[in-house]
């Protein structure tokens, strides 16, 4: 019995990932450490977002293991900031902000394509879909 | 480190030195069946008389950068030239079997989900090389999604002019406000390719954008 709720919480894991686990990572590591947990199965919820810069690179790096890591079909990622409503005032107080603490303000979720269906944003919110099994 | 950044300082004064505005180079970027060959092809059609690429309804149809030397558009006794230049759309997922839908074979659909992922590799590369972009989104479908925050957030990154261009605002669900809403720091012209409605301005903003080039 008890092996059979061992089996079952492998099936998903959902990973949450403080800021601090990447903050002092360069982006190369940063992208790894995303891809090695994506690869387990592993959904991630990280508090803060990767630059432009990071999800381009981080898009590159998935599209090679596609067709190379058995079932991999790359990765579903949405990220929440609440920088669209912002003044300008606010915005350039968000810049201030990020410059000294990093891009903290903002919540990113990322997948493996093979569990994760969809990922739907609307301006405020994030709605996960998984695959049924 | 010293050396590197006066290696990038050189390349980018004599890359500068030698661009006129003849040779601007105008990327389309965008999420897969956005219509950007759609698109490309109407303004090479116009001004060229041919067609850049082969268009379908079927995802990642195009797989490889087209290009169009010396596109010259002319308005109200005014020439802009540039090198258009079209991409694959990018995605952050390519499944070969959404292709098996196509009716396509497994070998076939597993090649094609291949070069498309070499597709996508290819569009960001080529990101570092526009000098202006045309992003093109498809306006019944919801912009929130991250590939079109990626490709602008990238573009914004690397100060190069962009349209946003709202297509197939003939469809009964599309919506150009949201993309206004989305992207509320960038012109958005909403154009129907298939219709050719919004097209006489859309040119009107390619004058814009080019003269935004560096």
């Amino acid at each position: 019995m008890a092996k059979k709720e061992d089996k079952s919480s492998k099936d998903l894991t959902i990973h949450f990932m403080p800021y601090s686990e990447i903050a002092k990572l360069d982006s190369l590591n940063r992208i790894k450490k995303l891809i090695g947990l994506i690869l387990e199965g592993k959904i991630i919820i990280l508090q803060g977002r990767l630059t432009a810069e990071e999800e381009s690179k981080m898009i590159e790096t998935t599209m090679t293991l596609i067709g190379n890591i058995r079932g991999f079909q790359g990765v579903e990622i949405s990220t929440l900031s609440g920088e669209e409503d912002q003044s300008m005032f606010d915005k350039v107080r968000h810049n201030i902000a990020r410059i000294l603490v990093g891009e903290q303000d903002a919540i990113t979720l990322i997948g493996p394509a093979s569990v994760v269906k969809d990922i739907k944003r609307d301006p405020k919110k994030i709605e996960l879909m998984l695959k049924r099994k | 480190m010293g050396i590197n950044i006066f290696k990038g300082w050189g390349k980018k004064f004599f890359s500068n030195l030698f661009k006129t505005k003849e040779n601007v180079k105008l990327g389309f970027y965008g999420p897969p069946n956005a219509g950007k060959t759609s698109l490309a092809n109407k303004i090479c059609q116009d001004w060229l008389g041919e067609d850049i690429g082969v268009v379908s309804k079927i995802p990642h149809e195009t797989r490889h950068v087209q290009f169009k030397e010396k596109v010259t558009l002319e308005r109200n006794g005014k020439k802009i030239e540039f090198k258009l230049i079209d991409t694959p759309g990018i995605a952050t997922k390519i499944d070969f079997e959404d292709f098996l839908g196509f009716g396509m074979k497994k070998k076939e659909a597993q090649s094609r989900a291949k070069e498309a992922t070499q597709g996508i590799i290819e569009s960001i590369k080529w990101l570092d090389d526009m000098d202006a972009v045309v992003v093109v989104l498809d306006s019944a479908e919801n912009p929130y999604s991250q590939v079109n925050i990626t490709i602008i957030g990238n573009l914004a990154a690397r100060k190069i002019p962009v349209l946003v261009v709202a297509n197939k605002i003939d469809l009964k669900k599309s919506d150009i406000e949201k993309i206004r809403a989305a992207f509320p720091d960038y012109e958005v012209v909403g154009i129907s390719v298939k219709s050719g409605e919004g097209i006489d301005d859309f040119y009107e903003h390619i004058f814009k954008l080019v003269k935004k080039a560096k």
